[in-house]
């Protein structure tokens, strides 16, 4: 990852990558007549953390769902710009959303496991996707990466229902895991979880790294401190900082960005 | 935008709290080193009782302060400017400790001077105080007004104290040698002259701190000459 600001991608954002996982251009989001999201540039490298910080209705879930165009779903929204992954752009008429949300899985905020077993539910879109290999060695490598199989391996046919909210979480992880994504988008994973659940996700995130670019939109600025190698500050739509994590919570650039990290406003 | 100065308004009382214990801390070291500094000029050995009350007192700030440091990194975990602010008041405090230290050894040196044959007037020493009280007093005035200029200026005029000192040392070995009845005094005066150069060290580094604090930028170690050569 390159950050020579010759090359910056926009004024907000001095991080470039010859090759990101993900590239927004000029990306803007309407809701009607209402622009969520206004003309952003973003580059996410790969195998890197990015934390979309600010304030509630500043665009960041909204700019995360651009990501494996889950705004297709709701039906008033309305994408201009381009997002850009592996060359491919995401917008292109031709691209199958559902192939582009398997390659760019997504965690939610509250655990949303199918009322099914343990079992089912990591092995639900590989079954789908008519993954022929051997489900049985894919189901526990899932739950291994998702470091859930050491609670759960002796009860794999228990109902999905009878884990604890952290461990639903984790299933839901490796549920997004199994079908083999390269980008998992998180959206406020750990809201809804205890203190020690939360600290299990972020241990997690940090070991997912290692194999996946991972984009994750928090209200928990500790949390983006904690677990993050990027951050990015939008407000109103805008982006209005994006650069490395340490920077943005020891010296940030924008005096919004000062502002809303140090609690000033937001 | 705007910034709402209720939000988070009982840190940032915990926080003024601590600037104001930061600044009592301060007059007490920059009148300590004042008088202290005079009285060797003075041979005046009444201070050093004094002198040593008030450190003692600017010991228990540099206790509060850290306790105060650590409970406000624990407890409300400040980030940019805020995080820069604490940090660099517990790196002021130790600083300013420490030369209240130095103003003690100075004031000590004075009792002992007052018992020794005087020597011909050294001006080197009179500028060396000087420059060292203006050097404390500039790097202090810095950090309240949050002058990053000023702060640099303090950090370049430790050269020439260090040169004063080099000085006072060539001085200081001359009047040994002309006459063994002044080597008490002149010891002493040496001695004075490595307090003030440890002062005006620390000033330094408190300049390099308020340089922090604003820019958030080192430049320690000659950080700063480093990365624009």
């Amino acid at each position: 990852m390159a950050t020579s600001p010759a090359s910056a991608t926009s004024q907000a954002s001095e991080i470039t990558d010859p090759n990101p996982a993900l590239e927004a251009r000029g990306l803007s989001v309407f809701y009607g007549e209402k622009q969520a999201v206004k003309e952003i540039d973003l580059v996410i490298p790969a195998r890197k953390v990015v934390a979309l910080i600010g304030p509630s209705g500043c665009g960041k879930s909204t700019l995360l769902r651009c990501f494996n165009r889950m705004n297709d779903m709701v039906s008033a929204a309305r994408v201009t710009g381009s997002v850009t992954f592996r060359g491919t752009d995401l917008y292109d008429p031709a691209v199958d959303p559902v192939e582009v949300r398997r390659k760019i899985g997504m965690v939610f905020q509250k655990p949303n496991p199918f009322p099914k077993s343990i079992y089912d539910n990591t092995a639900f879109g590989p079954r789908v996707n008519g993954f022929q290999g051997d489900l049985d060695a894919l189901v526990e490598d899932s739950l291994k990466r998702a470091a859930l199989w050491e609670e759960v391996h002796d009860r794999l046919y228990d109902s999905a229902y009878a884990l604890s909210g952290g461990q639903q979480q984790r299933l839901c992880i490796a549920r997004t895991l199994a079908v083999k994504p390269e980008v998992v988008l998180m959206d406020e994973p750990a809201s809804a979880l205890d203190p020690i659940a939360t600290q299990r996700i972020e241990e997690l995130i940090h070991e997912l790294k290692q194999e996946y670019t991972i984009v994750i939109v928090t209200h928990n600025m500790q949390q983006a401190a904690r677990i993050s190698d990027l951050t990015a500050f939008l407000y109103m739509g805008e982006l209005v900082e994006y650069g490395p994590t340490d920077t943005i919570f020891t010296n940030p650039r924008e005096e919004r960005t000062e502002a809303y990290v140090t609690g000033r406003f937001g | 935008m705007n910034t709402d100065p209720t939000k988070r308004r009982h840190f940032h009382e915990e926080l003024d709290a601590l600037q104001e214990k930061l600044m009592e801390m301060a007059g007490l070291v920059e009148e300590i080193v004042a008088v202290a500094s005079s009285a060797v000029l003075e041979r005046d050995p009444s201070v050093a009782d004094v002198v040593k009350q008030s450190d003692g007192r600017i010991d228990d700030i540099e206790v509060e302060i850290d306790d105060l440091v650590i409970e406000l990194l624990a407890l409300q975990q400040p980030v940019a400017s805020d995080l820069r602010q604490v940090v660099t008041t517990s790196q002021v405090a130790n600083d300013l400790e420490r030369i209240g230290d130095h103003a003690v050894n100075i004031a000590k040196a004075a009792r002992r001077l007052a018992d020794t044959q005087p020597l011909p007037e050294i001006k080197e020493l009179g500028e060396m105080i000087e420059i060292t009280r203006g050097m404390l007093s500039d790097a202090l005035a810095a950090y309240v007004s949050r002058d990053a200029k000023t702060a640099r200026i303090v950090c370049m005029t430790d050269d020439k104290v260090d040169d004063l000192r080099r000085s006072m040392f060539r001085i200081v070995i001359t009047h040994m040698l002309e006459d063994p009845k002044r080597i008490s005094g002149a010891l002493e005066l040496l001695l004075v002259s490595q307090n003030l150069e440890r002062i005006a060290d620390l000033a330094t580094n408190l300049a390099e701190d308020v340089v922090f604090l604003v820019e958030g930028r080192t430049i320690k170690h000659g950080a700063e000459s480093a990365s624009a050569s």
